[in-house]
């Protein structure tokens, strides 16, 4: 740590100097120390340090807002970048996360960049609601003075690819304000796309910015080099596969264990662990075998450089997860014609992929292309982030997850998802894994005595788990009520014995369950929070904070429905002020989703 | 309801100490009730809490789980795959097509197991209800007349009555006893109407005036049996009525009280006991007498220690005529000497019979007492379809099997051909194995150490094997086969009987008789499969060879003295 090792000797500072600025320097973050020791180079250029007021005065229009809205992190990941870079430029940069941005102040503001995902049916991620609605609301002025360009990433797999960035782009457009760059909508493969519109979009702001004080080295950097991340992730031993659905239920389950000793890394109740994977060989052999391409060709990837198709395929690029570009390159490497068509009609190739992987397609319109070809057309392999659902309060350095294994037979053959099946399947216990932490300060804990209404039906039990582990370690008073839902009773009651224990000793104080299979009608945790409505509803005058995880696009919807028409049940709202009531909870940060 | 009539009570007769806890679970159920409703309600576990994991059984429900997955579902962080077994109350087993037909369609819709199973105790079970199909299937055999109220628990359970559709007279009249008795020595709450038939409460100050506020102190088993026919095992029960006919009209009965087999291994204060003969009474008395059998049990049982509650160590405590005398002065009447009659055997007559009144009975043979559609032999639904055409009724044996009672000449043929097109009637059956029993024990039943009803089966071909190396292949010895030391396959009236242990060891028993009139000694202590075919190997061998003519394996091996005949049981069951 530099400033640890600053001492008056080594220094133009007195003793009392150097102890000064080590308390003024532990007390800042990162960013703070970086923006501190480039004002005070800055100023040390003109006259001396004397009048903050002035050098504030002076920064303060020469500003560029970086807005990320994150859901996973990725966004988040991205505006960290394009802040380094902007700054490796001397621009002075302001990175925030959408969720705390003060709408009031876009009217002053003058360059902005917003980064963001989009998530479920084409909605804004949790943190960019609040913005998303005050763009497209009434109080949003006319915003002549800003220039603005937008990064969008999102999967084109979905239907919506990319929506909120559009929106946005769209939006800002709308009000006056000055597209400096054309948005980039990126796919899940998008670090390269990202690099280089970021080069662009620099190059476009640089100019229209007072040139800042050269940044020195980045303090952060220093302190995260041996950090493991994404980027690096920690190689990890997976310590228990167990099964946790009953051996007649039609879901695989599994609840994982993973290894975290030595690696320096923690968590909090609400993050998420990125893991990589690696595909099948058999799954990787039947599409060598069905494109008729040798095994050993050497290919090259971005990432890796020279390796042979086989390891490519299965370290390195995507095949369980279908995505437009496959289809498009792979139809024009093979010149399928009726596969272009289908490529070309973004509707039909959408529905055309619902259902298939990689193989699927190949086995269908097999063709045949160059192992270089096939390599180009797949997009890198994305980790695969999971809700954590241990606190390590309860299980010191491992992580515990929730792994819902994708496994359906379609087109004569038993399909296995990329991530669920290395983890459930082809990893043996004792066998490492690559993992990564990613936070989610949009999925925290209240404090202590705060209670807590948790919905998360199937696999969205996860983070709940750790919650109540969390909270049963910190003794902590507040009430915590469950709600959890899976088909059938006897066979997917997740954890259920823990959670019988939970609610014997208290930790628990309400457990809800809807088993949606076991009788004629069909139950969902919506109807059973609709039927305890009036005890939701006085829960919610306590103070209690509502969280959901699970399924994006439905449950999450049907239960956000559920909680505006207790509102209007059981509060006396009409159906716009419930529904405003829990847009203000949720900016208030007690109602959360962790939803996918 | 009227008041329990007191009794002056003889302190120096009761067993004093703590009550064991049952005692307090009891007293403090509100007449059964305890918080069963509640539990109902409760979607977090498939079982039962507290005490109303025990007072459910008053209802005729044990709560089970499958044991089979109940280490797996551990390691899957399930709870036990808990169910309940329902046990019909079933006086003297007859069941009509009609209902036969509904249960039928339950067992197939509703139950783990897909199965009913015909039991010792002359009823049907159902195994492998989920906690939602509970109040429908009580539900359900209301509708059709059944209920399962007291079968379990310590109470008065199921009533049996020898099957004996020859003598149809006597045994309609046998048979209208037990439905009587079943009724006199109900419990009287309304606690089961009020949790599984949603019936109002009533406003009433129950009390229990045969039974008693806390019930009898351990299970109660009644029969009511038409000699020579033993099938229904007297001495396994507490109370017996001894058909005594003249002229094929039903005049009174003998009164056999306090048998029981139930033991605890290692617990040689327990053990299995035969009935003593109290004498005759006439038939003006059966009710009172069968209600102060109880009282006096109720009265002095040993409620400290439930290992010694039942009647047969309440009589071995204060003396068989201390007891005998206090039914007396309760009753108001004293016992007659006993008029004569013999058992001379247990097992069901199989295939058809043809009874004084012209009718047709068809016994059929039912392994295990397991009506399943097992892979070529459909059973279950044989027996469903033989329902559908059938104008007589069933009726279910205490040794698990089944009687096609009533069956006119004209549709006998139909009827066999029905049988045997779905297994039902097999010519092949030895008399080996038809004269083997086993109770229901593993998976499902939470008391059995080793297997039972899924091994009796190879067993019995190895015993088949056995008999036949000696060439006696016709012959059989009485083979019975459980769990547990509990009793309910009745194997300490067998002449070979296997008692659970452990997983895959047994203890065996020798010496019963074809009768039943024999409890049968300890020969060989928690051994494994290997050792006890070779003793059977080796006794069965000399048998075949020493016997005197019509000797029983059970005879025999007391005779040469391969065990010591337990005359007394309380003396030389562990001598």
């Amino acid at each position: 740590m530099p400033f640890a090792s600053l001492n008056a000797l080594t220094s133009p500072l007195s003793a009392q100097q150097v102890q000064d600025l080590q308390k003024l320097v532990s007390q800042l973050n990162p960013i703070q120390q970086a923006w501190v020791s480039g004002f005070l180079a800055g100023s040390a250029q003109t006259a001396g340090v004397q009048l903050p007021s002035v050098a504030a005065a002076s920064a303060a229009p020469s500003v560029l807002t970086i807005l990320f809205a994150s859901q996973t992190g990725n966004a988040k990941g991205v505006a960290g970048k394009l802040k380094a870079a902007a700054e490796q430029l001397g621009l002075s940069v302001n990175l925030q996360d959408i969720a705390s941005y003060k709408t009031n102040g876009l009217a002053k503001e003058q360059h902005l960049i917003i980064v963001t995902s989009t998530y479920g049916e084409g909605e804004p991620p949790e943190s960019a609601v609040s913005f998303h609605k005050f763009l497209y609301g009434k109080k949003a002025t006319q915003l002549p003075q800003l220039n603005f360009a937008v990064l969008g990433l999102g999967d084109s797999s979905y239907e919506f690819f990319c929506q909120t960035a559009v929106d946005f782009d769209t939006q800002l457009a709308k009000l006056g304000a000055n597209r400096l760059q054309a948005p980039a909508l990126l796919d899940v493969d998008y670090d390269s796309g990202a690099a280089s519109w970021q080069a662009e979009v620099l190059a476009k702001f640089q100019p229209l910015l007072q040139t800042a004080p050269q940044a020195a080295t980045p303090a952060a950097a220093a302190s995260s080099g041996h950090a493991y991340s994404k980027q690096q992730p920690f190689v990890a031993e997976l310590s228990v596969n167990q099964k946790i659905t009953g051996r007649t239920s039609t879901k695989d389950v599994r609840h994982i264990e993973i290894s975290l000793a030595d690696s320096g890394l923690t968590y909090q109740p609400g993050d998420a662990l990125g893991v990589y994977f690696q595909n099948d060989p058999a799954l990787v052999q039947a599409i060598l075998t069905a494109t008729g391409i040798d095994p050993t060709s050497v290919v090259h990837l971005d990432a890796a450089g020279e390796v042979t198709i086989e390891r490519a395929l299965i370290d390195s690029l995507e095949l369980t997860q279908s995505y437009p570009s496959f289809l498009e390159k792979y139809a024009t490497s093979t010149g399928n014609s009726e596969l272009q068509s289908i490529a070309a009609d973004k509707t039909a190739a959408r529905e055309f992929l619902a259902t298939r992987q990689t193989l699927d397609v190949i086995l269908q319109y097999p063709g045949s292309l160059t192992a270089q070809q096939l390599v180009d057309s797949l997009r890198k392999q994305q980790p695969r982030l999971y809700s954590i659902a241990s606190s390590q309060a309860e299980v010191g350095e491992e992580v515990h997850l929730t792994v819902g294994v994708v496994r359906y037979d379609a087109f004569g053959a038993s399909h296995l998802g990329g991530a669920s099946g290395y983890l459930a399947e082809r990893l043996a216990e004792g066998e490492s894994v690559r993992v990564f932490v990613e936070h989610n300060d949009n999925f925290r804990l209240p404090d202590h005595d705060t209670p807590v209404i948790m919905v998360g039906p199937g696999t969205g039990i996860a983070p709940f788990r750790a919650f109540l582990q969390e909270r049963d370690n910190a003794g902590a008073t507040g009430q915590n009520w469950l709600f959890f839902g899976n088909p059938h009773f006897t066979q997917d009651f997740l954890y259920q014995v823990e959670l019988q224990d939970y609610l014997k000793r208290g930790v628990l104080a309400k457990l809800d369950v809807a088993f949606s299979r076991d009788q004629a009608q069909k139950v969902y945790v919506q109807d059973k929070l609709v039927a305890k409505g009036a005890e939701v509803w006085d829960w919610l005058q306590q103070g209690a904070h509502v969280y959901i995880c699970g399924d994006g696009s439905k449950m999450a919807r049907d239960v956000h429905e559920a909680l505006v028409q207790i509102a209007v049940n059981h509060g006396g709202l009409s159906s716009d002020d419930a529904a405003e009531y829990f847009e203000q909870l949720r900016e208030s940060k007690r109602y959360q989703k962790d939803v996918y | 309801m009227t008041k329990p009539t007191q009794y002056p009570i003889n302190p120096d007769l009761q067993v004093q100490g703590a009550l064991s806890d049952n005692e307090r679970l009891k007293t403090q159920s509100q007449h059964l009730r305890g918080t069963i409703t509640t539990d109902l309600q409760n979607e977090i576990t498939g079982g039962f809490t507290g005490d109303n994991f025990l007072l459910i059984r008053f209802h005729g429900m044990y709560q089970q789980d499958d044991r089979d997955i109940r280490a797996e579902r551990a390691e899957q962080k399930l709870e036990p795959l808990h169910n309940v077994m329902l046990r019909a109350r079933m006086p003297g087993g007859i069941i009509k097509p009609e209902q036969w037909l509904a249960i039928d369609k339950f067992a197939s819709e509703k139950t783990l197991y897909g199965s009913i199973r015909l039991t010792t105790r002359q009823t049907f079970q159902f195994h492998g209800v989920f906690k939602p199909n509970i109040k429908p299937m009580h539900q359900m055999l209301n509708s059709i007349g059944i209920d399962s109220i007291a079968t379990a628990g310590d109470v008065n359970r199921n009533v049996l009555c020898t099957s004996n559709p020859v003598e149809s007279v006597l045994h309609q009249q046998a048979y209208e006893w037990a439905a009587k008795i079943s009724e006199h020595l109900l419990p009287k709450t309304r606690a089961y109407a009020e949790i599984w038939l949603d019936e109002e409460k009533v406003e009433t100050t129950e009390t229990e005036p045969v039974l008693g506020d806390s019930y009898l102190p351990r299970k109660f088993k009644t029969t009511v049996v038409i000699p020579p026919h033993n099938d229904v095992d007297v001495h396994a029960n507490d109370l017996n009525f001894v058909a005594i006919a003249e002229n094929g009209q039903l005049v009174g009965f003998n009164v056999l009280v306090g048998g029981g087999l139930a033991m605890t291994h290692g617990d040689k204060t327990t053990y299995p006991r035969r009935a003593e003969d109290f004498g005759f009474i006439s038939l003006e008395h059966v009710l009172k007498v069968a209600e102060h059998v109880v009282t006096v049990q109720r009265d002095y049982g040993d409620r400290v220690n439930r290992k010694n509650a039942k009647t047969k160590y309440t009589i071995d405590r204060i003396g068989v005529e201390t007891f005998k005398q206090e039914v007396e002065k309760r009753v108001g009447v004293a016992f007659q000497p006993s008029r004569p009659y013999e058992f001379t055997h247990r097992g069901d007559r199989f295939g058809w019979v043809e009874g004084i009144d012209g009718k047709h009975h068809l016994t059929l043979f039912i392994e295990n007492g397991r009506l399943l559609d097992y892979p070529g032999k459909p059973l279950k639904t044989g027996v469903s379809e033989i329902a559908k055409i059938h104008k007589g009724d069933f009726r279910m044996t205490a040794n698990q099997n089944l009687i096609i009672a009533g069956v006119a000449l004209a549709d006998k043929a139909q009827i066999e051909a029905l049988a045997r097109a779905h297994g039902l009637l097999e010519d092949s059956v030895t008399e080996q194995r038809k004269n083997s029993m086993a109770c229901v024990s593993m998976p499902t039943c939470p008391l059995a150490m080793a297997e039972a009803e899924r091994y009796l089966p190879t067993l019995v071909t190895h015993v088949e094997g056995i008999l036949a190396k000696h060439g006696i292949a016709e012959d059989h010895i009485i083979l019975r086969v459980v769990g547990c030391p509990n009793g309910c396959g009745r194997a300490m009236l067998a002449e070979a009987g296997l008692v659970g242990r452990g997983p895959g060891k047994y203890n065996l028993y020798l010496g019963g008789n074809t009768a039943g009139t024999r409890i049968p000694k300890l020969y060989l202590d928690n051994v494994a499969e290997a050792e006890i075919l070779a003793t059977l190997d080796q006794l069965i061998g000399r048998w075949s060879l020493e016997r005197n003519a019509g000797e029983c394996f059970g005879d025999f091996v007391i005779r040469v003295g391969v065990v010591a005949e337990v005359k007394v049981s309380k003396t030389d069951f562990h001598a």
